[in-house]
C-alpha cells in the first residue's frame, strides 16, 4: 500500500451544524445557511466569508429528495459567495466525508487556501416509501435492487452473516442504539435526542394520557423486543437498529496549516485521510467486513504516523447498529468478532476506554445522508477542543478519527484529526 | 453469435431460464453478475457459461419494510418476503430472492442452506421480466 501525504498541512478552524430533525418548512439551502451560521460564529478570531476561495457540497440526492439537482452554486449564493467555484460531491451516504477529502486536497494541492466544505440533505420532504426507493438507488439497481433489498435489508444481511460466523445475538445490536440513544440525549442537535428509558417513559404516560391500556414495560429490553414499540424491519433489524431520516446541513471551514493562527489559537489539524471503493455486497469475500473501510482507514493511519491504539475517540458510521459493530473492527480498534463484546463491556460509552459516537451517532443524531460525514467533523471539532458540553469526554482528546460509509461500503473515506 | 457482456444478455438468458455468468479466457475466473473487462487480470475476452444453479445461503433477511416494487406484488409488514445472498458451487455469489422459505418466522432460515435457482417471471409479453431466486434444494 502507498504511503500518501498531503502537499501541506491541513486545519480545521471553524465547524458547526444545523439542528437535525424533520422540517416541513425547511429547503436544503435553509438547513445550510444555519449550518454556515453556526460555523461562523464558531472561528475564534475575526472571519471574513470572502476569504473562502472554494466550496465542496456533500449531497447524495436532492434530486430525487427535492428535485433540485445542481445543488452546490445555490449553497454558494445563499452565503453570498460566488462566484467562487462550488463543487457537489456525490457518494451516497460518504458524501460529507468525501467533500471533505476534496477540500483536503485543493488545500494540499497549494491552489486555494481557505476552503468551506457542507453537507446538506434533505430528506423527509419525500414519503417513506420512496426514501426507501431513494436510498436504494445507493445499491446496485441492476442486480442487488431486483432481489427486494433495501438498505436495512443490505445491513440485515450482513448482520446475518456476522451472527452465523461470530456467534452475535439481536440482543447484543440493541446495546448499541441505547448507547447512542444516551449519547444523544446529551446533544441539542440530536433528532432524537432522548434515552430509550426515557423514550419509553414517553410512549407510557402518552398511553395513560390518551385513555389507552399502560403498556407493561419495566425495562429497555422489554420495550426494544415489543414489536409494537420496535417493530421489525429487515431482520434481525428492528426500527431502533435504524437510522432516522433526516433534515440537515453541517458546515467546516479548512485552511493552510500555515494560515491556522489567523483564525484561531485552537486549530484542529486534519493528519490523515484515506478513501475506498469496493463492488457490490454479494460480490465480497468476506460479508462480515467492509474492505473499504479497512483500506481507507489503514491509508489513513500511515499518512498520519499513528495507529488505532493512538485513536482517543471516533464518530463511526453507525447507518445501522451492526455497521458499528463492524466499523469498530475495520478500524483496528477491536479484533474481527469481538466488536460487539466491547460494546457490551461498556468500552466504547463516553466513559469507556474507547468512546465511540459521543454525538448520538447517525442513529440518535440522525442521518442527513449527504451531511452526516461532515457533522461527524463538527462533533471531533467539539470534543477536541473541549466544547461539547454535557457530552464532552472526560479526558483530553489529542487524536480522533471519522469514518464515513457510502452504501453498503462501496465507498468508505476515513480522517484522523489532530490537536497539536 | 456471442451475446455481448451486458445486464440486458443476463436478463434475457434470465428469461430463457438460465443463470449465466462469465468467464475470464486468459485466467479462467468466473464471474457473476457477468463483466466485459475481468477485474482479476484485465483481459477482456470473456465467454459466457451456464452455471449450475445450485449453492447454498451465504446471507439473507426478511424484508418488512419492503421495496416499492415489491409492495406492488403484495407484499407488507405482515406479510414480509426474503432475500439474501447465495454462493454457487462455482464459487461466485449473487444477490436473489428467496422464496419457499418461512419469512415471517425468518430465525429458523439457516445459513448454509443448499439452495437451488428459480426463475419468477412476472408480466406478460412485453412486459415480462423474469427474476432470480433460489429456493431450498432439498
Amino acid at each position: 500500500m502507498a504511503n500518501r501525504k498531503l502537499g501541506r498541512g491541513v486545519a480545521m478552524v471553524g465547524a458547526g451544524m444545523s439542528k437535525f430533525g424533520a422540517f416541513a418548512d425547511k429547503a436544503s439551502r435553509d438547513l445550510f445557511v444555519e449550518a454556515f451560521q453556526e460555523m461562523r460564529a464558531s472561528v475564534d478570531k475575526s472571519f471574513d466569508p470572502n476569504a473562502i476561495e472554494n466550496i465542496y457540497i456533500g449531497n447524495y440526492s436532492s434530486d430525487l429528495f427535492e428535485h433540485q439537482g445542481h445543488t452546490a452554486p445555490i449553497m454558494a449564493d445563499v452565503i453570498g459567495l460566488t462566484p467562487r467555484p462550488a463543487t457537489r460531491v456525490e457518494d451516497a451516504c460518504a458524501s460529507g466525508g468525501v467533500a471533505l477529502r476534496q477540500g483536503i486536497m485543493a488545500i494540499a494541492s497549494g491552489l486555494y487556501d481557505v476552503v468551506l466544505v457542507g453537507g446538506v440533505e434533505r430528506m423527509t420532504k419525500l414519503p417513506t416509501a420512496e426514501v426507501t426507493d431513494t436510498l436504494g438507488s445507493a445499491g446496485d439497481t441492476l442486480f442487488e435492487i431486483p432481489a427486494g433489498f433495501t438498505f436495512p435489508g443490505f445491513y440485515a444481511a450482513i448482520a446475518s452473516a456476522y451472527i452465523h460466523r461470530y456467534g452475535m445475538t439481536p440482543e447484543n445490536l440493541m446495546t448499541i442504539a441505547a448507547k447512542n440513544h444516551a449519547n444523544g440525549a446529551l446533544n441539542p442537535k440530536a433528532q432524537f435526542g432522548v434515552t430509550i428509558r426515557d423514550w419509553m417513559k414517553q410512549r407510557i404516560e402518552a398511553a395513560i394520557k390518551k385513555g389507552k391500556p399502560a403498556p407493561t414495560w419495566q425495562t429497555e429490553s422489554d420495550f426494544l423486543h415489543d414489536d409494537s414499540a420496535n417493530p421489525m424491519i429487515a431482520y434481525p433489524l428492528r426500527l431502533f437498529d435504524c437510522s432516522p431520516i433526516t433534515d440537515g446541513a453541517a458546515c467546516v471551514l479548512l485552511v493552510a496549516a500555515e494560515r491556522a493562527r489567523e483564525f484561531t489559537d485552537t486549530p484542529i489539524h486534519i493528519i490523515g485521510s484515506g478513501q475506498a471503493s469496493d463492488v457490490a455486497l454479494h460480490d465480497r469475500a468476506d460479508l462480515t467486513t467492509l474492505r473499504a473501510a479497512r483500506v481507507a482507514s489503514q491509508e489513513a493511519y500511515a499518512m498520519a504516523g499513528v495507529t488505532a491504539r493512538d485513536i482517543r475517540i471516533a464518530e463511526v458510521h453507525d447507518c445501522f447498529t451492526i455497521a458499528e459493530v463492524i466499523a469498530s473492527e475495520d478500524l483496528g480498534f477491536f479484533e474481527p468478532g469481538t466488536g460487539f463484546k466491547m460494546a457490551e463491556d461498556g468500552v466504547t460509552a463516553r466513559d469507556g476506554a474507547r468512546p465511540i459516537n459521543t454525538s448520538g451517532g447517525l442513529k440518535s443524531k440522525g442521518h442527513p445522508v449527504g451531511a452526516s460525514g461532515v457533522g461527524q467533523a463538527v462533533e471531533v471539532w467539539k470534543q477536541m477542543r473541549g466544547q461539547a458540553g454535557a457530552r464532552q469526554v472526560n479526558r483530553a482528546v489529542p487524536l480522533a478519527l471519522t469514518h464515513n460509509v457510502g452504501g453498503t461500503g462501496q465507498t468508505a473515506v476515513v480522517h484522523i484529526y489532530e490537536r497539536k | 453469435m456471442a451475446q455481448p457482456f451486458t445486464s440486458a444478455s443476463f436478463n434475457k438468458f434470465l428469461g430463457e431460464h438460465k443463470l449465466m455468468a462469465s468467464r475470464c479466457a486468459n485466467c479462467a475466473q468466473t464471474f457473476l453478475p457477468p463483466r466485459a473487462i475481468c477485474p482479476n487480470c484485465h483481459g477482456d475476452q470473456m465467454e459466457w457459461i451456464e452455471t449450475s444453479g445450485k449453492g447454498k445461503l451465504a446471507a439473507f433477511t426478511s424484508v418488512y419494510v419492503g421495496t416499492t416494487a415489491m409492495n406492488a406484488e403484495g407484499f407488507d409488514r405482515n406479510n414480509p418476503y426474503a432475500t439474501g445472498i447465495v454462493e454457487l458451487d462455482e464459487g461466485v455469489k449473487i444477490s436473489a430472492r428467496l422464496v419457499g422459505m418461512d419469512a415471517k418466522n425468518p430465525a429458523n432460515i439457516q445459513i448454509g442452506t443448499a439452495m437451488r435457482v428459480e426463475f419468477l417471471d412476472r408480466g406478460e409479453g412485453e412486459a415480462k421480466q423474469t427474476f432470480l431466486a433460489f429456493t431450498p434444494a432439498n
